[in-house]
Order: C-alpha cells, then sequence, then structure tokens
C-alpha cells in the first residue's frame, strides 16, 4: 500500500527485508506473543484524501461561530501582527528538535536567548527560563520552587484574588505532591493583607502568591509586602498575564522573588486556549531551583559568541526523581511568537496596547454602569478587565442574548457577576453594540 | 546567508525611535493608565528592542537558516520519533474558525472545537486499546503526571492512603521517576535483565500494598519489546497496583499491538512524536493521557462529552483528580493531530509501525559492522549502539578513543541531525537512532553511508572526527563556559 507519508516501494521492502533476514513486515514482530497482537485493522475510517481533510475542516468549522470578544480571564484577544506567525511557520524553526545539538540550532537558542531576556525586563527579574506550558502550570512550579527553596517548610500562601483557573491547578499538584496550601481571603476585591500578616506570623510560610492584576481585573497594591514576606523568610511571587507587565510596576520593582503567569497575551491568538506559554522568572539566587531549560551564551571553539541549553544538572534527563521539575518540552515555539511580537512592539506598541485596552475597558464600564443596569463590584482601580454586578438580569442569560448578536460578553462570576475585558482592537463600535445588547 | 552581517541579536540592532507596529485609533474617551494609582505603575519603560517590520523579518529569517528541522534533513533522534510534519495539519489549525475561538465562549457556539477534540478522543481509544483519553495535558512529562495522578486518585477513592511507591525501570526516560516525584511518589527501581528488559524475578520482591503501580514503556528505550509484559502486568495487579504505559515509544506498535490488550491500565501519548505535529525547537506538544474502563471519572477537568442529542458539551465529574491546564490543553495541537489520524486512517496504521520498524532494523543491520551492537535480535522503532566498535576507535578504556559526541558532531558536517546520545544510561557510549516511517530508503542509505565513512575515518584519522563539526555555523561550544559565565540574559556592553 502506498500512502503519501511513506516513501516505501514494495521493492524497498523487499531490499530492505532481505537484509534483515525476515521474509515480511509481520515478521519484524516475531517475538511479540500473538495473544497481544490485534489481529484485525484498527476501528477507524479509511485514509483520506487532502481534499477530503479539508472538507471535513469544512463541516467542524461551520458549527464554530467565533463571536467578538469582550472576556478576558487568562486569554486576551490581542492583536497578532502578521509577521509573528509567519516567521513562527518557518519550518526549519517548527521542524526542530530541542536544541541539544547546539551547532545546528543556534537560531532556536537564539530566539530563546532573547525571549528570556525580553522577559526578565518586563519583570524585573535577573533570569527566565525558555518556557512553561501556561500561566496556571507556571504558578504552581513557582509554587513548589517555595518549597523546594525553604526545604523544611511546606506551607504556601495562594491569595484568593488569584484566577479561579490558576488556583484549580495549583490545589491539584499541591494535593499529589503533598504542599500545604492556605488560601488568604479577599476583602473588597483585593488581598486581605491584615488577614496575611497573621497567617505569616505563624512562621510555617515557604512563599506567597499574589495575583497582578487580580482575578477581576483590579491592579492590586504590594507596598511592603515584600518585607514582610522577606521578614517571615519566605519567598514573595507576582504570578500574572504579561502584557500588563508593560505598564504596570514590575514583580521586580514590588521585591518579588519569582515572576509567572501567561505570556498568551502578547502575541499569541485566543487558539480555543492553546497553546500558549508560561513565563517564569527570579531573582539570581533561585536558579538552581528552577524549573524547565535555560539558554545561556558561551563561545564557540573558535571565540564566537554561541549560545547552549546550560544549567542542566537541574533537570530530568540527569537528575531523574532528584530534579526540580518534570517539565522537559514545553511550548519553544510560543517563546518565538513572544519574541517576535515584542521586537516589533517595542516598549512604546506595549504601552499603547494596554493604554488603548484601558480607555476601552473604562468607557464600556461607564457605559454599562450608567444604564443603571449594572454596578461595578468593586470601588478599586483596574487596567482593562472588571466586574459588574447584574442589577436587572441574570449574567447567564445576558451572555447568551450577547452570543446570539455575536458577542462574548465576558465570563460569568458567581450568581451575579460579570467579568468583561476589552483589549486595542475593540473598536468604539463595537463597544456601542455591545452595550446596547446588554442594556436592552 | 551572510553571518557576518546577520548574527547580532534584536537588541543590538534597536535603535530609539523606530517603530514595527500598528494600530487602530484609539476612540474611546476614557480613564486611561494615568487613572491608575502611581503605586502599581511602573516606574520605566521595559528595555524592549525598538526596531521597523524589515528588520524584525530578516532578523528572524536569517536565525532560521542557522536551525536545523525535520524539513531540512534526517533526524534519526532515538526516542523522539521525529517523523515528517505534514503541512495540511498546519493549514487547518491556522483555520479562523478554530484560532479565533475563546475558551470562555458558550458551548453551541463551538459545537465544531468540541466534536473535534470528542472525535479524537474516540480514535485515540480506540489505538491504545483504552476506554477514554483527556487531551487536556500539554506535553508528555505533563501526561505522566496527569497519568500518575489518575493512578493516585483512583486508589485515594479506595481509602487506601498507603500505596506511595511506583516502580519504575532503571532504563526508563528521565521523565518517569520526576514525574513521578512531582506526583509526592517514592521512586523503586527495577533491574533490567542483561538484554535490557525488566528483570520479573528482581521485581517480584518489590511488590506489596504500598505500590501504586509500575511505569513502563513497551518496547522499552532500547527498542526492545518486552515480552514478558503479560506476566509483569498480572503480578502488579496482583498486588494492587495500575500499570502505567509512557507512551513514548508508542509508534512501532501502531496498529499492531495496543497498550490497553497488554494489560496497561493508564498511559500517556506524545501527539508531537506519535501523531505528527512538530516539535516546534521544544514544543508545544500535547499528553492525551488515556484509562481502562472504570477510570473514567478520575481524569482531569474539563471533560468533552457527546450528550444523547448528539451536541457536544463539557463537564466537570465527581472523583476527577482537579485540573491540570488552564482549559483544553494545546488545543491547536490536538486540531493538527486530528488532520493527521484522518489522513492515515486504519490501512495507514497498519503501515506505519511496521515501516518504522522495518526502517530501524534495517539501519541496525546494515551498521552493526562498524558500531557495536550489545543487544543483537529484532529491535522495534529505535535500538541502540554503544559508540564505535574497538576496531574503528571506540575503544572506551583507551582515553583517547573517538567518543559517541565525535560521532554525532561528525554526522552534523554530513547534513544529518544527531541520533540521541549517552541515553539510555546503561552504556558508556549510548547512540540511540530511531528512524521513523517516514524516511526513505534513499535516506537511509546516505545515512548509512555517512556513519560508515565516519567509523573510517576514526580509525585512519581520529583527530578529524574528534574535532568536528568542521562546517555548521557555529563549530563546538564551550558547555562548561556556560555555566561558569551564567549570561543568560543581553547585557548592552558598557559605552
Amino acid at each position: 500500500m502506498q500512502h503519501r507519508y511513506f516513501p516505501h516501494t514494495d521493492e524497498d521492502v523487499r531490499q530492505m527485508l532481505e537484509v534483515i533476514g525476515v521474509k515480511s513486515l509481520d515478521d519484524l514482530y516475531a517475538e511479540v506473543p500473538e495473544e497481544l497482537k490485534l489481529g484485525r485493522d484498527l476501528d477507524l475510517p479509511l485514509g483520506k484524501s487532502e481534499a477530503e481533510i479539508r472538507r471535513k475542516f469544512q463541516e467542524l468549522s461551520a458549527a464554530n461561530k467565533p463571536l467578538v470578544c469582550f472576556a478576558g480571564a487568562g486569554s486576551y484577544d490581542h492583536y497578532t501582527p502578521a509577521l509573528v506567525p509567519y516567521i513562527a511557520s518557518r519550518s526549519e524553526f517548527s521542524t526542530s528538535y530541542t536544541p541539544y545539538q547546539a551547532e545546528i540550532s543556534q537560531g532556536t537558542l537564539q530566539y530563546i536567548f532573547e525571549y528570556q531576556t525580553m522577559m526578565a525586563r518586563l519583570t524585573g527579574m535577573d533570569v527566565s527560563n525558555a518556557s512553561m506550558y501556561d500561566g496556571t502550570t507556571a504558578t504552581a512550579e513557582a509554587m513548589m520552587m517555595c518549597t523546594a527553596a525553604a526545604r523544611k517548610k511546606n506551607r504556601v500562601l495562594l491569595s484568593a484574588t488569584l484566577p479561579q483557573r490558576v488556583l484549580d491547578v495549583c490545589q491539584a499538584y499541591a494535593s499529589y505532591h503533598g504542599t500545604d496550601i492556605t488560601l488568604v481571603p479577599m476583602k473588597d476585591g483585593v488581598t486581605d493583607r491584615e488577614a496575611l500578616t497573621q497567617m505569616l506570623a505563624g512562621g510555617d510560610v515557604a512563599g506567597i502568591i499574589v495575583p497582578q492584576p487580580n482575578r477581576y481585573g483590579i491592579t492590586e497594591d504590594f507596598t511592603g509586602l515584600a518585607d514582610e514576606t522577606h521578614t517571615a523568610k519566605a519567598l514573595l511571587v507576582v504570578s500574572g498575564p504579561a502584557s500588563p507587565l508593560g505598564v504596570l510596576k514590575s514583580p521586580g520593582e514590588w521585591g518579588a522573588d519569582i515572576a509567572c503567569g501567561d505570556a498568551q497575551s502578547l502575541g499569541i491568538p485566543l487558539g480555543y486556549g492553546g497553546p500558549y506559554i508560561g513565563y517564569l522568572c527570579a531573582k539570581n539566587a533561585l536558579i538552581r531551583k528552577m524549573p524547565g531549560r535555560i539558554v545561556g551564551q558561551t563561545e564557540d571553539r573558535e571565540g564566537k559568541r554561541a549560545f547552549v541549553l546550560t544549567m542542566q544538572a537541574r533537570e530530568q534527563h540527569i537528575r531523574r526523581e532528584k530534579a526540580t521539575s518534570n517539565i522537559c518540552t514545553a511550548q519553544g515555539m510560543m517563546c518565538l511568537y513572544v519574541t517576535t511580537y515584542l521586537s516589533l512592539m517595542g516598549p512604546e506598541g506595549l504601552r499603547e496596547v494596554n493604554e488603548n485596552s484601558c480607555k476601552g475597558a473604562h468607557y464600556l464600564c461607564e457605559a454599562l454602569v450608567r444604564s443603571g443596569k449594572f454596578a461595578l463590584t468593586f470601588d478599586k482601580p483596574f487596567l482593562n478587565e472588571f466586574r459588574l454586578t447584574c442589577l436587572a438580569a441574570n449574567p447567564a442569560d445576558l451572555i447568551a442574548r450577547a452570543a446570539e448578536a455575536g458577542y462574548l460578553a465576558g465570563v460569568k462570576d458567581g450568581e451575579d457577576g460579570l467579568i468583561l475585558c476589552v483589549t486595542e482592537q475593540r473598536s468604539k463600535a463595537e463597544i456601542d453594540q455591545l452595550v446596547e445588547c446588554l442594556t436592552a | 546567508m551572510n553571518n557576518k552581517l546577520y548574527s547580532n541579536l534584536i537588541f543590538e540592532l534597536s535603535r530609539a525611535g523606530r517603530k514595527g507596529y500598528s494600530l487602530p485609533p484609539c476612540e474611546t474617551v476614557a480613564a486611561g493608565l494615568d487613572s491608575l494609582p502611581a503605586a502599581v505603575r511602573r516606574s520605566e519603560a521595559p528595555e524592549l528592542p525598538e526596531a521597523d517590520e524589515q528588520t524584525v523579518a530578516r532578523h528572524y529569517t536569517n536565525m532560521s537558516n542557522n536551525n536545523f528541522g525535520v524539513d531540512t534533513g534526517f533526524y534519526p533522534l532515538g526516542s523522539c520519533t521525529m517523523k515528517y510534519n505534514p503541512k495540511i495539519n498546519e493549514e487547518m489549525a491556522a483555520l479562523p474558525a478554530f484560532t479565533q475561538l475563546h475558551p470562555a465562549q458558550p458551548e453551541s457556539t463551538v459545537q465544531g472545537a468540541l466534536r473535534l477534540y470528542w472525535e479524537e478522543q474516540r480514535m485515540l481509544s480506540e489505538i491504545a486499546g483504552l476506554s477514554e483519553f483527556t487531551l487536556n495535558p500539554y506535553a508528555g512529562a505533563h501526561g505522566e503526571l496527569t497519568g500518575l495522578m489518575t493512578i493516585r486518585a483512583y486508589h485515594r477513592s479506595r481509602g487506601d492512603d498507603k500505596r506511595t511507591k511506583i516502580i519504575v525501570p532503571d532504563s526508563a526516560h528521565g521523565t518517569n521517576p520526576a514525574s513521578a516525584a512531582v506526583c509526592g511518589l517514592q521512586i523503586v527501581e527495577v533491574k533490567s535483565t542483561e538484554r535490557g528488559t525488566v528483570d520479573v524475578e528482581s521485581l517480584k520482591p518489590l511488590l506489596g500494598d504500598d505500590i501504586a503501580g509500575m511505569m513502563m514503556t513497551n518496547p522499552n528505550t532500547l527498542g526492545i519489546f518486552e515480552t514478558e509484559i503479560p506476566e509483569i502486568a498480572r503480578l502488579v495487579h496482583e498486588c494492587g497496583g495500575l500499570m502505567y504505559y509512557d507512551g513514548a515509544n508508542l509508534n512501532p506498535m501502531l496498529g499492531v499491538c495496543r497498550p490497553g490488550d497488554m494489560g496497561f491500565d493508564v498511559m500517556h501519548i506524545n501527539l508531537h512524536k506519535t501523531f505528527s505535529t512538530p516539535h516546534g525547537g521544544g514544543g508545544p506538544g500535547d499528553g492525551p493521557v488515556g484509562v481502562r474502563k472504570g477510570l473514567e471519572q478520575f481524569l482531569p477537568d474539563p471533560h468533552v462529552v457527546r450528550r444523547e442529542d448528539g451536541t457536544f458539551a463539557l463537564e466537570c465529574r465527581d472523583g476527577s483528580l482537579g485540573s491540570v491546564s488552564a482549559f483544553l490543553g494545546n488545543y491547536g495541537i490536538i486540531v493538527r493531530a486530528y488532520a493527521y489520524l484522518l489522513a492515515l486512517g486504519s490501512d495507514g496504521f497498519r503501515m506505519a509501525g511496521r515501516l518504522a520498524t522495518l526502517n530501524a532494523n534495517y539501519i541496525k543491520e546494515r551498521l552493526k559492522s562498524h558500531y557495536l551492537l550489545p543487544i543483537d535480535g529484532l529491535c522495534k522503532h529505535e535500538f541502540v549502539f554503544d559508540g564505535l566498535r574497538p576496531e574503528y576507535g571506540g575503544d572506551h578504556h583507551d582515553a583517547q578513543h573517538v567518543t559517541t559526541l565525535d560521532v554525532a558532531k561528525s554526522l552534523l558536517d554530513m547534513g544529518f541531525h544527531a541520533p540521541t546520545i549517552y541515553f539510555p544510561l546503561l552504556f558508556h557510549e549510548a547512540l540511540m537512532i530511531e528512524p521513523t516511517e517516514t524516511e526513505s530508503k534513499e535516506t537511509l542509505d546516505a545515512f548509512i553511508a555517512a556513519m560508515t565513512a565516519i567509523a573510517e575515518r576514526a580509525k585512519a584519522d581520529p583527530e578529524s572526527v574528534k574535532s568536528a563539526p568542521h562546517h555548521t555555523p557555529i563549530l563546538r561550544a564551550d558547555d562548561v563556559k556556560a555555566v561558569k559565565d551564567a549570561i543568560f540574559t543581553y547585557q548592552a556592553p558598557a559605552d
């Protein structure tokens, strides 16, 4: 049987079997006990031509309806410049393996080095790794870094204002890893600092994880938090989406030890939730506790600048069960998305994206509150995402009504809440139409 | 390509005031960043590059020329299954009707996306001989962790909290013990026989009521099929443990012999190995986890289910181990694998595993005259040489011997990627070769000729091999200096 992905002619197969010294392809499995063999074809449809595959995808596509996006909650609809996917589609990049052979992988290694530099500068940290799976798992790994660094302490405080998905994934990891998680309660939409101070007093806390912006889009004020945390000999972790790092006080400026979160907001399409990219950056003192791959600068035999995977003594293929983490394949290609995006946007582009998103969000918020049918749940500063209390209708009904009209009207939060988000992509006309739809 | 002109970092190409982006005009008049308290705002703009669009395009295009991918040439990387990545997969994954979906969209607006996920998990279940798959884990190691959590959730559901140990063969991939450690399990290592397979007699005394399960891959990391698998599975089940299948080596078994039929209860698959999605220089991949009947409720949330009326929905389950990902995994990778599943179908899968096995055995037979084959006999998708034969300069008792690293670097000069080297750890000079089914006999013959030529040179002129590579974009890089200097970010030179 010939298939477009298999180059073997019948004559090739015959010659190769002869070299091996067996009579048939099935004889290559002579040692496999007969009772384990399938003995039939798999119960799947026959292989399809490209044209048939396209047709199948047309059918599936027709059953999807992309909506004009006013939701965030971890997935942000920022614009991706054309060059970003174009570069990432170059198969010299996309079809390569993890860059273990540095001499023929300088392309991958160099963009990861650039990525690490950009993320370290954005977060105000010393070092970044070469990516995590997503923001939720990056935060879970940061949580485990805290207990690994503290050695004897096993308790990590998580602010209840972290996004629910982050809390859920941290909860699952902690439950099996054996980490003791305690939630710091929320007060008026932000982390309850008084409660946190009391929790720290126990002296058994290895780390504290706080969000920025938080699950309601609110920018929290962490003044004094790092000192308080460090006095208690714990590590401070700030977790959040990456785009706002361009305008908000960086985790480094807050005095954090680890910065983590999702960098999807830096040029990666919504893509029904993935692939995205988790980032994880830290202070130099923590580098040996970091999970994942790290690229370092060195020289080749002739003294030319070169890049290699380094600090591998932390990793699973060397340390096995004593490794800092089990992660190996992460989101390499998405580093290239982030790197080309940031190269094009620069500091000013990133500021403008956040500025326009922020204005759009405030415009939408004001218009909905003005209608009398919504109230801003928390009187706190927010960037591009905010929680409204629905006064006149059920949020699920509002979301359904908006979807009919072609809009994704945020995500439901509790019984009466709606969390909405605006990015620079939303025009004034789109926002006005959403307002009309939600207040009709 | 001009390495002199184009070897800069993007930071070195940056010029203040250049711009590479465009945004729609902001028409809304409302509070902006100034409305945020000064305390939460950044004091200085981040130092990011400033460049025009062509500078960025040229910079990354030239960088790509310093890279080797499956589209560039043969990638015989053991345990990595570097098969051809079909281009139709890429085009389907880029369809706006998929890329523009937000994960929070109402189910009624994402029926196509949910159907694809559901159909793919059904197809993988048939291929694996298991009951249900989650596609949520992001990569192989993440799948392992999820699978181990599933096993622990199962034991917990029975109130059996004392099963805190997991058995792992000494030849296992490094991720196995590392994933078990992250999952809070203690590792019990089981020895290999001289043929590199699990030693059943060594296994027996390890079994008891503290064993959560056993992790295996079959064929194992030497490419050898573990023929005693029914007995191993019986023993582990008898002591109350579950069998975990590391799907990194699934490729040769496609359509021949299924993990579920071998006696495995839980497994992961690497879509970026067996199901042709590109490896991306280190991801994104996807690591679906499958389970046998009776374990479905323990899989992570959310699940995609088909309702009685034929529509699809997201569901969270009582008993689930919780969530391991923000949503439905690396969805774009799941889309690519779906296109591949359609392209192969039952007739394609009948051939894929067999041809992969044919290619591996062919290389092994043709090269064992020059390279040391520690375990003779049929291999499956891959096999391991223990370096060059002594008569070709490979005697590792001689400090000056030509090493596996030297062979690997020589291959780079000859237009091939290197095999996996120094793994598995059972041999000093391991050279692990996996050709996959998508390579032609001519490619294999050219690789065999290159490997033979390297061996001949190692005998006649060892220095020329030890100093390789000579023709790559950079020469051999100094790994020790990288650790010592510890430069992980670009630092602008002082004025």
